[in-house]
């Protein structure tokens, strides 16, 4: 079963949310859209609809996050919904349940929809596979895989303040290699056919034959940002200098760490991203991350619109069908 | 059961090891051949099998199986196996010492041994562990393995500590003149990959197996192969680049044979798109390059041998996210209708792939078996080469349905198989 057959119904309308891959330019502006109708207006705090009064969404969470689940767990009681949270650490999979078990087990709760996230690639695709007809699923990051949501409000952020994606060149910087955020980026950006996705890192943070992703490759952070739209930063992991992938957090900062000088090389109206938590004088300055330039903290706003839209859309309740 | 008199009649025979492939008849005796051609004087035939329209060949010797059995009898079990083979047309069983216990005491072995007889459905044939435990450090007592009968010692997919004891490891089997099974992998450069490093573990940000891993181990392995004038077989290779360094040492003079597991001959990385655990195999399924290189090598002989690289699992095993799921497949059926589709897709003669599963292998290891002259082990594998059927997992008599070859067409199936002159598989009763 393909991506696009696997996430949306015969007649095109969203049933999982699993992964950027397989939807078309027209189903991503759709949420983008729809993401449009929730979200905050200047000043004023975002309405409760409800959208999914009676709904029961459960976030399943195999891997600790506390941002996110709340996110999902905000934009799920904005809409009405009612939410369970269960946080499986570990030690509780290791107990000897299977994911199937644990699922078997949360499913007989009667859930309309999972969150999920997990450490292993492919985990939210399994469950869809695996779920009770009806039920939902969306992928709240996966391994290596894919951070759908993550990469849609950071579509949603770009088309805020750029409009138009045609034009636009977008850097991604730093460790693409075990992003999750980054090739979900890669795929969306792509998809929505802006003009050039750079990824600028050491080859020790990028994956084999990551041009196939449909990106150009920097390692020069000067070059690569070099009359850019967009920068996007992703989070250095301390883990990286012990895996002997780079010799230290300070060479790192010297050679890819975004500052204000380096950010000149960019156009003047650039916008700088992070899908955080960031890591201040490792992969970016505080006067960076708090200047003008950067809409870091609008993203997390943005990503409770989002998911409201693709939990509302998956459960066939989309504002611009009720009209509410 | 008492083996009979028996007469194969008017089938193609193909015996690669004697150069035949003729419509010849078999004439069997005491489980052993006893005539090829006409019927000797005084031959009293007790039973007839009429392979018209058949091909007759050795039974198949399939070199490197997991039995599972001490240890993962969820998984198999010697028997479930051993049934599944017969109706593969594989007579003969050489199986890896990954059991748990593994087979580093001649105690494991015997265990296997008297089971194996037991069932009656194949030989099975063990390979012991190269140390103890398989941990790599210590060397296991391959004097006594020998001596109980194993026939090689391997490490199988396990780490060795370090260059040193493989050293002394692949030193210490030529004593024995016993071969080295070699699963030549660098555990650093694998680490927890688990598909193909290349663009699509890139896009399902999967942790990749880089080419290398096997690469950097094959050229360790042949120059301690010819540094210790070991009788070394690599199992189970999936590069091409390492096919090329086995060629040219084999060019240079050194002693050694290989094999690849069938399903490397037919599907690529591309295959596990989607999360396919039933794809999820080790080594990985490389690039269409690779499987080319692989196909041609078999072709040519620089590959003798073609395995199953048999794996059943239970069906937990391969139901999690693709990174949690046990690598393998189950191939004892699919081994011989894998190699005639090689056969009608123009990469093989029919006599060729046969070879690689008899005679290949029977000289690999240096075993008097996978050959039909007179006065050899009566191990035939009768087959319809037209009959066309489609594969369902759930119709396999392994105890693993771990197969990607879910609803492939195949033509040509196993109608007979005898072990030792008994019929231990006949579709037609």
């Amino acid at each position: 079963m393909s991506y696009e057959q696997l996430q949306t119904d015969e007649q095109g309308r969203l049933r999982h949310f699993l992964s950027i891959e397989g939807f078309r330019r027209e189903q991503l502006l759709q949420i983008l859209d729809t993401a449009e109708s929730f979200a905050m207006l200047p000043g004023r705090q975002v309405k409760k609809v409800p959208l999914l009064r009676g709904k029961i969404i459960t976030n399943l969470f195999f891997e600790n996050s506390t941002r996110t689940r709340t996110t999902f767990e905000l934009a799920a009681k904005l809409l009405s919904a009612d939410v369970i949270n269960f946080n499986m650490d570990v030690s509780a999979t290791s107990k000897g349940e299977t994911l199937l078990d644990t699922l078997r087990n949360i499913e007989a709760m009667h859930s309309d929809m999972f969150v999920v996230r997990h450490s292993a690639s492919g985990a939210a695709h399994f469950i869809a596979r695996h779920a009770a007809p009806g039920v939902s699923i969306i992928n709240a990051g996966d391994g290596c895989h894919a951070h759908p949501t993550q990469a849609m409000l950071d579509m949603f952020t770009i088309r805020r303040h750029k409009g138009d994606f045609t034009p636009l060149r977008i850097a991604i910087v730093g460790d693409v290699q075990h992003s999750r955020v980054a090739r979900s980026q890669i795929m969306a950006l792509n998809i929505l056919g802006v003009s050039e996705v750079r990824v600028i890192a050491p080859r020790t943070l990028l994956p084999a034959d990551v041009r196939t992703l449909g990106v150009h490759v920097f390692h020069d952070l000067e070059q690569g940002l070099k009359d850019v739209d967009v920068v996007i930063m992703l989070r250095l992991q301390h883990e990286r200098m012990d895996n002997a992938l780079l010799p230290s957090a300070h060479e790192y900062f010297q050679l890819y760490g975004l500052t204000a000088e380096r950010l000149e090389y960019a156009k003047p109206d650039a916008i700088v991203m992070h899908p955080g938590p960031i890591n201040r004088g490792v992969e970016i300055t505080s006067e960076v991350a708090d200047g003008p330039q950067s809409v870091i903290l609008q993203q997390v706003s943005y990503g409770i619109a989002i998911r409201m839209a693709v939990m509302s859309m998956a459960l066939g309740n989309s504002s611009g069908e009720q009209g509410s | 059961m008492i083996a009979v008199n028996l007469h194969i009649r008017g089938g193609r025979l193909i015996d690669p090891a004697n150069g035949i492939d003729a419509h010849l008849d078999l004439y069997l005796k005491h489980g052993r051949v006893f005539a090829v051609g006409e019927k000797p004087d005084g031959f009293r035939i007790d039973k007839t099998i009429s392979a018209r329209g058949k091909i007759v060949c050795p039974g198949l010797i399939d070199l490197g199986v997991h039995l599972r059995e001490p240890g993962e009898e969820h998984k198999g079990t010697i028997c479930s196996e051993a049934e599944a083979a017969a109706r593969g047309g594989i007579t003969t069983l050489i199986c890896m010492p990954n059991t748990d216990p593994v087979i580093d005491t001649p105690a494991v072995w015997e265990l296997i041994r008297r089971r194996a007889k037991a069932c009656g459905n194949a030989r099975v044939l063990a390979i012991g562990a190269l140390t103890k435990d398989l941990t790599g450090k210590q060397l296991a007592e391959m004097g006594a393995l020998k001596q109980a009968g194993c026939v090689a010692v391997s490490n199988a997919r396990k780490r060795m500590a370090n260059t040193l004891v493989t050293r002394h490891a692949l030193e210490y089997a030529r004593t024995f003149d016993l071969p080295v099974i070699l699963c030549s992998e660098d555990p650093h450069l694998k680490d927890d990959g688990c598909v193909h490093e290349g663009s699509i573990a890139t896009r399902l940000g999967l942790p990749g197996i880089p080419s290398a891993a096997e690469t950097v181990a094959v050229a360790r392995d042949l120059a301690l192969t010819e540094h210790t004038d070991s009788r070394s077989h690599f199992h189970t290779l999936s590069t091409g680049r390492a096919i090329e360094m086995i060629r040219q040492a084999r060019r240079g003079g050194a002693r050694l044979s290989a094999d690849v597991a069938i399903h490397q001959l037919f599907l690529l990385d591309t295959d596990v798109d989607g999360f396919n655990a039933d794809c999820h195999v080790d080594p990985p399924f490389r690039t269409q390059t690779d499987r080319d290189i692989l196909r041609q090598a078999v072709a040519d002989g620089d590959i003798e041998v073609i395995c199953s690289d048999h794996q059943p699992h239970e069906e937990d095993a391969k139901t999690a996210p693709f990174p949690l799921t046990a690598p393998g497949i189950s191939g004892l059926e699919t081994l011989l209708p894998l190699c005639l589709k090689l056969v009608e897709d123009g990469i093989l003669d029919l006599p060729t792939a046969i070879a690689r599963l008899t005679h290949g292998p029977a000289q690999a290891l240096g075993l008097p078996l996978g050959r039909l002259d007179a006065g050899h082990s009566a191990d035939i594998c009768i087959f319809d080469p037209d009959h066309i059927w489609t594969l369902h997992p759930a119709e396999l008599h392994s105890s693993g349905k771990n197969t990607p070859f879910c609803n492939w067409e195949f033509r040509g199936k196993v109608t007979h198989t005898l072990f030792e002159g008994r019929i231990t598989w006949n579709s037609e009763s």
